[in-house]
């Protein structure tokens, strides 16, 4: 196979990938299931099906029906009550997924400086982290990585899209679930 | 991957101002630190074509003539107003015609082509007010592809001489080339000269690529990749473009990497559980050293010229400020006071002055203030300007500019010290996160 016609069924891929899973955004896949670091990453690739989200078991029902992703205020990496409740059902999904591991994202808004909000999106993966660990996953089977304000899910220029975007995505590893 | 410009005034700038002259004084002359200034006009007649030369010659004369005018210190006359032209490099100048559009300053020149395909540029700065040149003149000899070097080795000579200050037109930049939607932005690493020409990209759009940065003698560059999928400072060589993960420490995302000044030793930030430090690493030995221990976010390392100190930021007073601190680490000194946020310190090459990022009431700024925080001066304002990069000369800036919305877009803009000059440096597509390169040989 040429590279070109490999580079056409990756993004293929990657463009389905997106499709069946509208809680995240394209690029937001960066870590996830289409290997890491966008197209042609070097971290390998696995492939899992994301399943029927009316299936307990599924990696769907986890981005949906759960939530991958819990948001942040303005410049904070703090837990709110309502992101405190979607990681506690995260942490017992996982707790009844041992096999399951995750990369959990943490991004910023674009209101801030690009050094700054690596460091930024970097605390809140971590405090995502902290919090399923003490819900009883064992921190193994999580990494963390700070995409700063590289990848916006939402592209407006307002508060209702920064609030989208100061967030955290807790992406399940491709063949976990199911 | 440069080709060296083979000069033959090689004490150009030393030469071109007698230290014993006595009209030096008298000459046309900018001081770029006057709070005013009314540009200097200067007449610019298309170089003469001593033979096989008249495109380049007319291409050499239009680089020149962009890069003083570019400037904001210079104003040149439009060339429909020239009472007479050049014909002859060696022939006597007309000064009455000159002074009589009121040029201060005449720019002659003449372009040869060799049998080899060499090219050869002579030039010649006039006083025309006092009707004599300032010297005899000097030459540049290089291959066919260097002409554009050329031309700004004798902007940059003109500039020297007009101004007293250095020269900084012979020179690069690497910065970030974007393009795609902004929820999906493909980066790739790409270098250019200062005025945006000779466009060479150094990696392709696999992986998002961040803030690459200059080593003091230009062979080398520092970046943030995401190829393992995490943030990781790489090391490229730009002679053959062969890049490296360094600093790769317990699987931590590493970045803001920057050279200190003798090349060896990379600062950079390093994240270890959520928390985010300043770390140095001596790439001879491979010996990593904790330079900051704090809660807090430390990041944006830059060295001072001399190497002594590091100034960065950090948010351990609540939000992000500047401080200072010694190149083995110690006590930061805070630096920045006032309203709003300061961050991405970078130190001028002349050692003077710390360019900085400021955010304040839902504006960015770029400014710059002294080393000790005093006489800070805005020279941007702005939904987006971040991440300043000094000009060899420590006296023109160049940052990145976001327009907002769903359609907004990153471009490079520079601005001089005094915030004049403001401009959009042209880029094929959208560009982020310049650095300029030192002075080229």
């Amino acid at each position: 196979m040429n590279k070109l016609s490999l580079t056409i069924l990756m993004v293929g891929a990657l463009a389905l990938a997106a499709c069946n899973n509208p809680q995240r955004g394209f690029g937001a896949g960066g870590a996830g299931a289409g290997g890491a670091g966008g197209l042609g990453g070097a971290g390998g690739i696995t492939s899992g099906a994301l399943g029927d989200p009316n299936d307990p078991n599924s990696v769907a029902y986890f981005n949906q029906r759960i939530g991958d992703t819990v948001r942040f205020a303005v410049d904070q990496s703090v837990l709110t009550p309502e992101a405190q409740a979607t990681l506690t059902a995260q942490a017992q999904w996982l707790n009844s997924h041992p096999a399951a591991t995750a990369i959990i994202e943490g991004h910023a808004d674009e209101q801030g400086t690009r050094d700054y909000n690596l460091a930024l999106g970097a605390r809140r993966a971590s405090a995502v982290q902290q919090y399923l660990i003490a819900q009883g996953v064992a921190g193994a089977r999580l990494k963390t990585v700070s995409y700063g304000k590289e990848r916006p899910l939402a592209v407006c220029s307002e508060e209702s899209c920064f609030a989208q975007n100061r967030r955290s995505v807790t992406v399940i590893g491709a063949g976990a679930g199911v | 991957m440069l080709n060296r410009v083979f000069v033959a005034g090689l004490l150009l700038f030393a030469a071109l101002v007698p230290p014993g002259s006595a009209q030096a004084q008298d000459r046309p002359r900018i001081v770029f630190d006057n709070p005013v200034i009314e540009p200097l006009p200067y007449a610019l007649p298309t170089f003469v074509d001593e033979g096989g030369a008249a495109d380049v010659a007319q291409a050499i004369t239009d680089v020149i003539r962009a890069d003083l005018t570019g400037t904001g210190l210079l104003k040149d006359i439009p060339t429909g107003a020239y009472i007479s032209q050049v014909t002859s490099f060696d022939a006597p100048v007309a000064f009455a015609d000159w002074k009589a559009i009121n040029a201060q300053v005449l720019i002659s020149g003449a372009v040869a082509v060799g049998g080899d395909g060499r090219i050869n540029v002579k030039f010649r700065l006039h006083d025309v007010f006092a009707g004599e040149a300032y010297n005899d003149g000097f030459q540049f000899g290089g291959g066919q592809g260097d002409w554009r070097r050329i031309a700004h080795k004798i902007a940059d000579a003109v500039y020297h001489e007009i101004t007293g200050e250095g020269p900084y037109f012979d020179s690069r930049v690497v910065f970030v080339s974007e393009s795609g939607p902004k929820d999906a932005r493909q980066k790739q690493l790409a270098i250019m000269d200062y005025d945006g020409a000779n466009v060479q990209y150094l990696t392709d759009a696999s992986a998002i690529v961040l803030a690459p940065r200059f080593s003091a003698a230009g062979d080398r560059i520092l970046y943030t990749s995401f190829d393992s999928g995490f943030p990781r400072i790489k090391l490229m060589d730009l002679a053959t473009l062969q890049a490296r993960a360094i600093a790769d420490l317990q699987g931590n995302m590493t970045f803001a990497p920057r050279f200190s000044p003798d090349g060896d030793t990379v600062v950079f930030s390093l994240e270890n559980d959520g928390n985010t430090d300043l770390y140095a690493m001596s790439l001879s030995s491979g010996q990593t050293t904790q330079l900051t221990n704090a809660p807090s976010i430390e990041t944006a390392p830059s060295f001072s010229p001399d190497g002594s100190q590091i100034a960065f930021e950090s948010d351990r007073s609540g939000n992000q400020q500047i401080y200072i601190m010694p190149v083995s680490g110690g006590e930061p000194v805070r630096v920045s006071s006032g309203e709003g946020r300061y961050s991405t310190p970078v130190w001028s090459p002349r050692g003077d002055l710390v360019a900085f990022t400021k955010q304040n009431g839902g504006r960015f700024h770029i400014g710059v203030m002294r080393t000790d925080g005093s006489e800070e001066r805005l020279l941007t304002a702005s939904y987006l300007d971040e991440g300043p990069t000094w000009a060899p000369n420590g006296r023109v800036i160049m940052f990145t500019r976001e327009s907002p919305g769903a359609a907004g877009s990153a471009q490079l803009y520079s601005v001089d010290i005094s915030g004049r000059a403001l401009r959009q440096v042209p880029t094929v597509g959208a560009a982020s996160d310049p650095a300029w390169s030192p002075l080229l040989p």
